[in-house]
């Protein structure tokens, strides 16, 4: 099993194309003929899923705009008129709704395997980097979308996030009102909430060609964490990982359906179905599931601007990871102590997002300070300890041999 | 028959504190069997009618559905004509040829008449409580329809040393257990025209089943395509793991 | 080890080829079915929603129009010309040739019988969409200012570039003064 061969046609064609727009070959070396390591396993699915999800944001966002109305007094009621009258408006929204859940899933689980595998290490960084940046941006595109609906917990959910850029010293409060165009969330805020949220899908296409870029030049980390030694070690792209990549795509969808079709609201909260009172704050509010262990990070702070710094921090800390973890071994698979550290950190993950969702009162302020402390000791000292102490177990050869054994001819 | 056991198996959920409960906030809601529940489950015809008229005869009243149109009613198995001649019993402003507001009988495109012309107007004549509108009620409170039941059924005495607003009423499923509205409906308030006795469990359950399909009005066909696509995926993903199981052995011989 | 799925099958025999086509047949053509079903809700939410629908149809009050008066009702968006003829208007209407008409058609058939007074047509030029001007033009009907289309007395293309009569839209009397459009 060889890898790749470089693009060759003898259609004159294609020939003239490529001439002057070598497109062809570019998509053929890069999910053709692009040469992947032969033992990704099923973690290394979620990189297309991902780009399936983004893709499938943006057609159901583009279509869901031909109904809905940036308007406070006629967001909500377009929204519902989607959800009544619109020819399958329930399936589109409920798609595009749960499809930013589903797309978060998967980029959670697409960074919890680059921090498992090592994949942010030389000469991955920048394509480590592009990746946050991508996250970040979903994550600024996603709570604008939930703002949209114009409901109880966008509302508040926008008055809460906004104000946290009143912690910033001096310039504060300025730059709220100036987020807001006026005094209040109101309708300047839903509407360049829209155009934003409209736009920065876009950008994030942009960077994701850029992140794939990055990985094509570096090529495809992969489980055992050696770098691809020659053409022994790796198979063309397709039809192996086309058809994993499809198969995977099939189960997931499944999921996906799952909830669009039988359980639409479970991810959502009921009081985002009653219009947005400025007047009334409900209860109890939470943010959508996919911000909250950030959010309990938030509310671990008990000082303004120290919260909102530790929320930044929490995400921009990850940045820091290819130059945290300095182990000559990339991947968690010789990594004993690393790899128990992971799981504590994906455990700890998990209760910083329980904490998230309850309120702010008793034993689950403590939890939340002690799972936050931790998450940044996870980073900040763990990590560079490990590094430095772990005695990693024998790391093989090449893939191939590995994969093969060692009979095979490499 | 089904109605005395719900109402039976109700009281004694509340009487003994048992089945399954879900705690919203001090409230106590009681899980009820609906007909909608399920993949497969559908409305009952029946019930949805009924419950259009407790609505239509009781709670409308103080209560608006300001996003369904007289229209949908033929969902819940109106016809063309009864529909009409339902819309035809309100009346909508419109503006004439001299430019003057005149009044003219609803038509089936027009949205479910709101008892009062604006929030104050409604805050005011309820006590300073704003009734609150019952289109997506089913799906903007936690439990549902569940809840909705559990609150028209929850009105009793208030516990020794619980001290009720003057004003106000105790509800055993509200959460804080105070609520601004009193109770709304007793044994026989309406007369079902399908003979049904109208207990409170029964007025319950069926305007329950009505603002859940009110809120929801596509739960049928979303269910019915969710059958179909996930027995379509489970086919596809079949097909696609053989596919990449040859490609597989192609490829790494096993 | 093969190097790509040809040299694969060529490995394991025709038999086994032939599955795998089979199988790879089969995918691919259940993948396109999935994605044709997916592009169908994506396609249909852009035809009327409900609501749309439900307004498809205008009651008309005939009983203030006097006779040689007009009115424009709304239906889809779009104005509906109501005309109450004069008599010179119907004797017109009913006198020209067939062999003088651009697109054929006898007054008879664009009214209700017994209704000849009456001319409901939809006001949109057959050209490219403007709305005609009534009681004017060559033809003492309409007339279109944006290309200069001469409608008759019942709305019968006579001269310009329209191909088309005005369309006269489904409607129906509902009783002697009210009609129903749509």
């Amino acid at each position: 099993m060889s890898s790749s061969t470089p693009f060759q046609t003898n259609s004159k064609v294609v020939k003239w194309i490529e001439a002057r727009l070598p497109i062809i070959s570019t998509v053929d070396g890069a999910l053709v003929s692009y040469p992947a390591p032969r033992n990704l396993n099923y973690w290394w699915n979620f990189g297309s899923l991902a780009g399936f999800m983004l893709v499938a944001q943006i057609v159901t966002g583009i279509v869901l705009v031909m109904h809905y109305t940036p308007h406070v007094t006629l967001a909500f009621s377009s929204v519902e008129h989607i959800m009544r009258d619109v020819n399958y408006g329930w399936l589109l929204r409920y798609a595009h709704a749960n499809g930013a859940s589903m797309f978060f899933v998967v980029v959670y689980i697409h960074i919890m395997r680059g921090l498992y595998y090592g994949s942010y290490k030389a000469p991955r960084e920048l394509l480590w980097w592009l990746g946050i940046v991508i996250f970040v941006l979903m994550m600024a595109t996603g709570f604008m979308g939930y703002v949209l609906p114009w409901g109880q917990m966008s509302f508040w959910g926008a008055t809460v996030i906004t104000n946290l850029f009143g912690a910033l010293p001096l310039v504060g409060p300025d730059i709220v009102t100036w987020l807001w165009g006026g005094f209040s969330v109101d309708n300047a805020t839903l509407n360049r909430f829209f155009s934003l949220h409209y736009l920065l899908p876009f950008v994030i296409c942009a960077v994701v060609f850029l992140h794939l870029w990055a990985l094509h030049t570096t090529k495809s980390s992969n489980p055992l964490g050696i770098e691809i030694k020659g053409p022994q070690d790796t198979v063309p792209f397709h039809p192996y990982y086309t058809a994993k990549d499809a198969f995977g795509l099939c189960v997931f969808l499944m999921v996906f359906a799952f909830f669009v079709f039988f359980s639409p609201n479970y991810l959502g909260h009921p009081d985002n179905y009653i219009e947005a009172n400025p007047l009334v704050t409900p209860p109890h509010i939470v943010p959508e599931w996919y911000f909250l262990p950030f959010y309990a990070i938030l509310r671990a702070v008990p000082d303004k601007l120290g919260g909102v710094i530790a929320m930044g921090g929490a995400i921009l800390i990850l940045f820091f990871m290819p130059y945290l973890d300095f182990s000559k071994v990339r991947s968690a698979k010789f990594r004993p102590i690393y790899k128990q550290a992971f799981w504590l950190f994906l455990i700890d993950a998990v209760i910083l997002g329980v904490v998230g969702a309850k309120p702010a009162e008793g034993d689950w302020i403590l939890i939340g300070r002690i799972a936050s402390i931790y998450y940044f000791a996870h980073f900040l000292i763990i990590v560079p300890l490990i590094s430095w102490y772990e005695k990693p177990l024998p790391v093989p050869d090449s893939i191939a041999k590995a994969v093969l054994g060692d009979g095979a001819k490499a | 028959m089904r109605a005395l056991k719900i109402g039976a198996a109700a009281l004694l959920g509340l009487g003994l504190g048992t089945g399954i409960a879900v705690a919203s906030e001090g409230g106590h809601i009681e899980a009820q069997e609906w007909s909608f529940a399920g993949a497969f489950g559908t409305f009952d015809r029946a019930s949805l009618q009924r419950g259009y008229q407790v609505y239509k005869e009781v709670c409308a009243s103080c209560h608006s559905m300001k996003y369904l149109a007289y229209r949908n009613l033929q969902d819940i198995g109106f016809s063309e004509a009864e529909v009409k001649a339902l819309a035809a019993q309100y009346e909508v402003a419109q503006i004439d040829d001299a430019g003057d507001e005149e009044m003219v009988p609803a038509k089936p495109s027009d949205h479910f008449h709101s008892p009062f012309p604006n929030d104050n107007a409604a805050k005011a004549a309820n006590g300073g409580a704003l009734p609150p509108d019952l289109s997506l009620l089913a799906k903007a409170r936690e439990g549902g329809p569940d809840y909705i039941y559990s609150v028209l059924v929850g009105y009793h005495e208030a516990p020794a040393g619980f001290t009720v607003p003057e004003g106000k009423y105790y509800n055993a499923a509200f959460p804080g257990n105070v609520i601004g509205m009193p109770k709304p409906i007793s044994d026989d308030q309406v007369t079902y025209a399908d003979e049904t006795p109208a207990t409170v469990h029964q007025m319950a359950h069926d305007v329950s089943t009505f603002l859940m399909w009110a809120a929801e009005p596509k739960m049928e066909e979303r269910k019915r395509a969710g059958v179909k696509v996930m027995g379509f995926l489970a086919i596809l993903t079949i097909f696609s793991f053989l596919t990449y199981r040859k490609v597989r052995k192609a490829v790494h011989g096993h | 080890m093969a190097t790509s799925s040809t040299a694969g099958h060529d490995a394991h025999g025709s038999g086994q080829a032939t599955r795998r086509d089979f199988l790879y047949v089969a995918t691919v053509g259940l993948g396109a079915v999935a994605v044709g079903a997916t592009v169908w809700p994506l396609i249909d939410q852009m035809n009327p929603a409900a609501n749309v629908l439900a307004l498809s149809s205008t009651e008309v009050d005939l009983s203030k129009l006097a006779v040689g008066q007009s009115m424009t009702v709304k239906w889809r968006g779009k104005p509906v010309f109501v005309r109450h003829r004069t008599p010179k208007e119907i004797e017109e209407a009913e006198e020209v040739p067939m062999s003088e008409l651009k697109d054929p058609q006898p007054d008879a058939d664009r009214v209700k019988p017994g209704k000849a007074e009456w001319l409901v047509m939809v006001g949109v030029c057959t050209h490219l969409g403007c709305i005609p001007l009534g009681q004017q033009g060559d033809y003492d009907g309409w007339f279109c200012p944006c290309h200069g289309s001469h409608y008759d007395s019942s709305g019968r293309i006579r001269k310009g570039p329209a191909p088309l009569n005005l369309a006269v839209p489904e409607y129906q009397f509902l009783s002697d003064t009210k009609i129903k459009i749509g």
